[in-house]
């Protein structure tokens, strides 16, 4: 944690990439720490201010075409910061997120741009938008099946650094081909990608947790932790399509890498 | 002041009258009157939009026929149309009939039903969803647009707020001619407009920026006045200088100040009022006179209705996305609260804006959620840190609360069926 009291959870241009509410999962990871006894800050980094550098936690966003392009180019003049999220901190990025740090994008128009490089992975327009429920079994040990909403264009393919978040069970996810079916998302070091809304922090608290693990490096003591009194009757209503209901598992350790 | 709105604003399209319309007009119509009919007989509903869903497949051409020799006024904007149609309906009433979609069924067949339903009224006052705009003003040739505001409301179905906001500015620059009344306030209603000639600007307020710090000509960072209205970007948009600016309880337009004693809550419907005072001045009306007219209307289309079942008198309020949740969590007491939250067609299907309404402020109430999508409602109040309890039924939700005063929040469909079932239960009781 930096060698800080609190945990630090940076929201990176909330004005920009605000579009499809993810900095829920800002208020999701500062609660779940703080329930546990640990401080936590969020920390919203807009764009006329001066990114942190030293964050435990980056958090990025969906948005439209042209707030992407000013994502990446804003992020490009910040390299203390992407040395951060690929280095010391763990990042979580959705949608637009996941589509600007990979290497390529491919706009509407066909116009091919360079991304922040920092996932192996690149995007172009799908033929059909994806709009609708998305559900995948995560492929981090222990967290289980993720549910959330998707709502882009992209189609994302990675390349060989890149592993998938999860196996589609239903829904679209990152659209393109991949050996062994459908996946979503990007696994990458300590940044953890998915085309998930929802947001998916709030639907899937094992993954939110799996995040704060490797942020804290350590896992917690759980014993005074409260129940979300709804989010068994959340997470029935959002997998009941798959036929795969689970109960929200215990969130597993960080593999150790 | 003149005799009518059509002499004041006197330049108006030469069409034929509904008098000379095609016998296969007329056919249309009376089958659409017919199924409307059928339609309340049996308890499907919303008979106004079935009645002009069939009319819409026998004439397409039925809009603009049933347009034709009358002034019409659009109100479209993502927030506030109903609201704001109501108010200058009110205001263009003291001078003749008036034909409006007060239901605020406002697809192109809401349009054609409100129009069939009053046949002689010279003039209409129609709410349309933005994303129809261009197909109902091209049919109806409008003598004012109204543009009240563009932020988030169902993503799932109208997309980006930029394209809604770019179909809206196709639809303007199609009619030059048109009056545009429209937000000074709202940075996307501004790129809309465009270079549109004939606007009306209107300082009407916008406390909700979640969506529009983001420039939407060049993506960059919209730089608000702290305390003042004014913003601009960089790039070069700005606000524009208003012509009219809405107060606590007025709105001001050249140095004359206008009263506007509302019956309708909250700052929010003080901008409604004023956009609605600009535009009955812009059709020839006296903004005292049209502002006075205003302020008999209580409640919109159920809206700020009360209404008791069980002991509990509730306040019934609608809001459909962020900005609108934004304004009615602002509007509320200190009373017991129902919220209630669905995410059919209607509502949109992605809940996820939950997480961008401020229900932090709701501390200290007493709250339940409720509707279909209680424990979405549910988990984001906890994360919010409100003691809350789920009750998915909104009767039993209505139940669970003290007898007494309560405010029921809920979204579209979650507010209907919560007014259908207190009228069933009221119904039963007698
Ligand atoms: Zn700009």
């Amino acid at each position: 944690m930096n060698g800080r009291d609190a945990l630090s959870i940076a929201v990176l241009l909330p004005d920009v990439l605000g579009t499809y509410s993810d900095a829920g999962n800002a208020v999701v990871l500062a609660q779940r720490a703080r329930w546990r006894g640990l401080d936590a800050d969020i920390v919203p980094v807009l764009a006329d201010d001066t990114p942190p550098a030293g964050c435990d936690i980056y958090l990025l966003g969906g948005g439209e075409d042209t707030a992407q392009v000013f994502a990446v180019d804003w992020l490009a003049g910040h390299r203390d910061v992407l040395g951060a999220m690929s280095g010391s901190a763990v990042t979580f990025a959705v949608c637009a997120g996941l589509q600007i740090l990979g290497t390529t994008l491919i706009d509407g128009s066909g116009y091919s741009r360079d991304g922040l490089g920092l996932l192996d992975l690149s995007t172009a327009p799908a033929r059909a938008r994806a709009v609708g429920e998305l559900v995948s079994e995560c492929d981090v040990p222990g967290v289980g099946l993720l549910t959330g909403f998707e709502n882009h264009r992209g189609t994302t393919t990675l390349g060989p650094d890149a592993r998938p978040l999860g196996k589609v069970c239903s829904g679209i996810g990152n659209g393109a081909p991949h050996p062994g079916g459908a996946v979503d998302g990007a696994v990458q070091g300590d940044i953890v990608a998915t085309y998930m809304h929802g947001p998916a922090l709030a639907r899937n608290p094992a993954l939110a947790d799996h995040l704060l693990w490797r942020a804290t490096g350590a896992p917690f003591d759980d014993a005074d932790m409260p129940d979300v009194p709804d989010l068994p009757a959340l997470r029935r209503t959002y997998l009941a399509a798959t036929g795969r209901i689970r109960a929200t598992p215990r969130a597993a350790r960080p593999g150790r890498r | 002041m003149p005799q009518s709105v059509t002499e004041a604003v006197g330049s108006t399209p030469t069409r034929p009258s509904p008098r000379r319309q095609g016998l296969w007009l007329r056919g249309a119509v009376r089958a659409g009157v017919a199924a409307s009919s059928i339609s309340r007989n049996v308890g499907l509903g919303a008979g106004a939009i079935i009645g002009g869903r069939v009319t819409m497949a026998l004439a397409p051409s039925a809009l603009a026929g049933l347009a034709a020799g009358r002034q019409v006024v659009l109100v479209t904007g993502t927030n506030g149309k109903t609201t704001t149609a109501h108010l200058l309906a009110a205001a263009l009433r003291t001078v003749g009939p008036v034909a409006h979609n007060a239901t605020g069924a406002n697809m192109p067949d809401g349009a054609v039903a409100a129009l069939m339903a009053d046949p002689a009224a010279p003039v209409a006052v129609l709410e349309v969803d933005e994303l129809h705009l261009a197909d109902v003003a091209d049919a109806v040739a409008p003598a004012v647009i109204v543009v009240l505001n563009l932020t988030r409301d169902q993503l799932d179905r109208g997309s980006e707020v930029r394209s809604v906001a770019a179909a809206v500015s196709a639809a303007l620059a199609a009619h030059p001619d048109t009056v545009v009344v429209a937000n000074a306030d709202d940075p996307m209603v501004v790129w809309a407009v465009g270079a549109t000639a004939r606007v009306v600007w209107v300082a009407a307020g916008s406390r909700w920026t979640g969506d529009a710090n983001a420039c939407p000509r060049c993506g960059g960072t919209v730089h608000r006045d702290r305390g003042g209205g004014a913003w601009r970007c960089g790039c070069g948009l700005t606000r524009p200088v208003p012509d009219w600016t809405a107060g606590s309880a007025s709105t001001v337009t050249g140095g004359r100040v206008i009263a506007l004693p509302l019956r309708l809550p909250g700052s929010f419907n003080v901008g409604n009022a004023a956009v609605a005072t600009a535009t009955a001045t812009a059709l020839g009306l006296d903004p005292d006179v049209a502002a006075a007219a205003m302020s008999t209307t209580s409640e919109v289309a159920g809206r700020y209705a009360m209404t008791t079942l069980h002991g509990r008198r509730a306040r019934m309020l609608l809001a459909k996305n962020p900005a609108g949740w934004a304004e009615t969590l602002h509007l509320l007491g200190e009373h017991p609260v129902l919220l209630a939250v669905n995410a059919r067609e209607a509502d949109g299907r992605d809940s996820s804006w939950l997480w961008d309404v401020p229900f932090e402020n709701l501390v200290s109430r007493h709250v339940v959620a409720s509707g279909e999508r209680a424990a979405d409602l549910g988990v984001r109040l906890t994360y919010a840190g409100i003691d809350h309890t789920t009750v998915p039924d909104p009767i039993a939700a209505l139940d669970a609360l003290p007898p007494g005063p309560v405010d029921v929040a809920a979204n579209y469909t979650a507010f209907h069926r919560i007014r259908r079932r207190i009228d069933t239960e009221r119904g039963s009781a007698e």
